[in-house]
């Protein structure tokens, strides 16, 4: 296997062009399987203390993302460097992970399992039960510290694997689809515990193909899509891809005025909606007040992360996102 | 930090949990008696053995008279040939005394080079036996019978044998270290056999938790395979700790009953611990060989598919092994020494055998680079093969036999 390893300046913690620290950063990262290709060229920054999610539909290439910027397997070409190590396995210890097949041994008690994931990170065993029974006292699951896995729910399991993830305190956290097949209450329960790490310096990464989660929750988001990342960066600039929309409602329904509208307009019940134009609000304001078009209310909102999605994955990729979502449902 | 210790860290983590899973669980008891079943096998394996040993073993008579009876001696034993059961030991002349002179047949016994059972002297009219109290009442007859028909071609008198004891003799201290051998090579054919099983299936309990991905995200691959396999060896010693009580208790028990070990060239002391060595290489080369075939296997299907000729292997490795043991010093055994997966096998045998202590040194070397390159490879061949897709849709009809399909297209 060869890796074309690119120029790489110092040792230690990457920095982006203005002077972020990053936790990630990996360049034209590639993986193919049996010819196949399902990471192609992916670039990925992740300032330390960021949530960024990665969003695209399934089979996108996101897990093998992950697997390559966690070590699991090693790129094809491209290189990555992960707090600072270019190999990631070196730096295990600082890292949880919460794979996307959630998993534990059933016969474990729910305290020896997040021990034992513990003691997989370098923490002793012991040290790593007695914290196990804290996080589970913490989260409301103490009752059920000496219960075998086997013998819990599927969601109270899911909230083991991931207390199990976070008992070692890693700096870096990496979590493939954490929020499928949670109900609603612990998906809020998570999206809490997610910002909560990041609010205390922990950087959080994670994979998803619901642009919900992403919006609410992420600083900075990739998007993916056939292996590819047509977009990287703040999810504020992947909405300023699209110029905000215009919702209008006037009273009269006809008049000179309307030749002031954009060409993009279109009429749905009583409201116009159309682009924001590269002039902005005020011209057009003032042709609909001097053609007396009667302005009963004018709203200009951003776009949403799903259209700016649209706009930078394309039709094809936005609506395998959807049935992503709707499968997960 | 991916260190060796580091790497051995992680390993002892894996075989912590490994152990107390197997010895905790509520079936590990039919490991313990699991045994009973393969000693059947062994039996029947000693049957076999015990054809190749009377191959191997071909008692030797010496003639130590003068030279004209050596030749009438070796004449009437031509011409009993094939006319009595059981057939007629090997004779060879010794030397040829002279008229009066004294042949010194104890040295003869114990002299490694002539390698004979017993030494006939004397005269043909007064012919004497050298020769281990149960080789003597066995041969007394013949020698007597061989005796008159070299004096004579229609015997009509029989003379009478004086029959000198010795403790032992080359010959029968060689022999006892084959059966020493070859037991041992049962007994670590047994212990290695049962593990295999156990051993071939050990991944897929991760694969089927789905824990593998959290394992492998956290630890080295290398060491989880380390791991697993210690796990195994120190169950295996529970195991061994277990049926050693039980068999220790039947040897005390009934002692008067069993015949006495021959002592290996090695020495005692040394040769446990050369057997403890080679089992715990010999069990860690097929177990590591077999954890990277069983690590390819998606299913408990495949891996019982995969165990059929997992065991033939196995067995090959034993007959290869004990085929060795028949041709000391041949290409075969040279083979059977270097040949990794029955280097321990050969050189156990080769202990009982053998007194030179620093081969075993640099076998035991050999197998444990063996076990690395094995493991390391197979840790790497997992990680290429089996963690490389996403979620377990694109994954469901995949396992070690879906990837000779797709090499097949």
């Amino acid at each position: 296997m060869k890796i074309e390893l690119g120029e790489w300046p110092v040792a230690g913690n990457a920095v982006d062009g203005t002077g972020v620290e990053l936790a990630i950063e990996a360049r034209g990262l590639v993986k193919r399987f049996d010819g196949f290709t399902a990471v192609d060229g992916v670039d990925i920054s992740v300032p330390k203390g960021a949530i960024y999610g990665i969003l695209g539909p399934n089979g996108a290439g996101k897990t093998t993302t992950l697997r390559m910027l966690l070590g699991i397997i090693d790129p094809d070409a491209g290189y990555r460097r992960v707090l600072g190590h270019e190999r990631p396995t070196e730096v295990a210890r600082r890292i949880g992970y919460l794979p996307e097949e959630r998993g534990l041994y059933p016969a474990m008690k729910a305290y020896e399992a997040i021990g034992f994931l513990a003691a997989l990170r370098g923490v002793p065993l012991k040290e790593g039960r007695r914290r196990g029974r804290e996080l589970l006292e913490e989260h409301g699951l103490g009752y059920a510290a000496d219960r075998q896995i086997r013998q819990m729910s599927k969601g109270m399991a899911q909230t083991v694997q991931l207390l199990g993830t976070l008992v070692h305190k890693p700096d870096l956290v990496v979590l493939d689809e954490p929020f499928s097949g949670l109900d609603a209450l612990n998906q809020g329960k998570l999206e809490r515990m997610i910002r909560a790490l990041a609010a205390g310096g922990t950087t959080v990464i994670f994979s998803t193909h619901v642009i919900a989660h992403a919006e609410r929750l992420c600083d900075r988001i990739a998007i993916i899509a056939g292996g590819k990342v047509p977009f990287a960066g703040p999810v504020d600039l992947a909405r300023d891809r699209l110029r905000p929309q215009v919702r209008l409602e006037t009273r009269a329904q006809d008049g000179p005025w309307r030749a002031a509208l954009p060409a993009d307009v279109r009429h749905e019940g009583a409201f116009w909606y159309f682009t924001l134009p590269e002039t902005g609000v005020e011209p057009l304001l003032r042709a609909l007040i001097e053609g007396d078009a009667g302005i009963l209310s004018l709203s200009i909102e951003r776009a949403g992360l799903h259209d700016a999605f649209v706009a930078i994955a394309g039709e094809a990729a936005a609506r395998a996102l959807e049935e992503s979502e709707g499968e997960a449902r | 930090m991916t260190g060796f210790a580091e790497k051995l860290r992680c390993a002892l983590v894996i075989a912590r949990r490994d152990f107390v899973a197997v010895v905790f669980s509520k079936t590990f008891i039919f490991f313990l008696i699991g045994p009973a079943f393969p000693l059947v096998v062994g039996g029947l394996a000693g049957n076999i053995g015990a054809k190749v040993q009377q191959n191997v073993e071909r008692p030797t008579i010496g003639l130590a008279m003068s030279a004209e009876d050596n030749k009438r001696m070796l004449a009437a034993r031509e011409e009993l040939d094939g006319r009595m059961a059981g057939g007629l030991p090997d004779m060879i002349e010794l030397a040829a005394a002279a008229p009066g002179e004294a042949f010194d047949a104890r040295s003869a016994l114990s002299d490694g080079n002539r390698e004979v059972t017993a030494v006939v002297g004397g005269t043909l009219d007064a012919p004497t036996l050298t020769a281990t109290a149960d080789r003597a009442r066995q041969w007394v007859g013949l020698v007597s019978n061989l005796a008159a028909r070299a004096r004579a071609e229609a015997p009509t008198a029989y003379p009478d044998v004086q029959v000198e004891e010795v403790n032992t003799s080359i010959a029968k201290v060689r022999t006892g270290q084959i059966y020493t051998a070859q037991g041992a090579q049962v007994l670590l054919f047994l212990l290695t056999m049962l593990l295999a099983g156990m051993v071939l299936s050990n991944l897929v309990e991760e694969k089927g938790n789905k824990i593998i991905e959290v394992l492998a995200a956290a630890i080295p691959m290398d060491a989880l395979f380390m791991g697993k396999l210690f796990a195994m060896l120190a169950v295996s010693l529970v195991g061994i700790a277990v049926w050693g009580t039980a068999i220790g208790m039947i040897v005390l028990a009934g002692s008067e009953s069993l015949p006495s070990m021959s002592a290996p060239a090695v020495g005692w002391p040394l040769f446990p611990i050369l057997g403890f060595l080679y089992f715990a290489m010999a069990y860690l080369l097929m177990g590591s060989l077999f954890l990277s075939i069983g690590g390819m296997a998606a299913t408990v299907r495949e891996v019982q598919t995969l165990s059929m000729p997992v065991s033939m292997f196995q067995l090959m490795v034993f007959f290869f092994s004990s085929y060795a043991l028949t041709m000391p010093g041949s290409w075969v055994e040279w083979l059977s020494v270097i040949f990794p997966v029955s280097s321990p096998y050969a050189m156990l045998a080769r202990a009982a055998q053998q007194p030179e202590v620093w081969p075993h040194v640099l076998a035991l070397l050999w197998q444990a680079f063996w076990v690395v390159v094995i493991v390391r490879a197979g840790a790497q061949l997992f990680r290429r093969t089996v963690m490389k897709s996403g979620p377990a849709r694109g994954r469901a009809k995949g396992g070690v036999f879906a990837r000779f399909r797709r090499k097949a297209y």
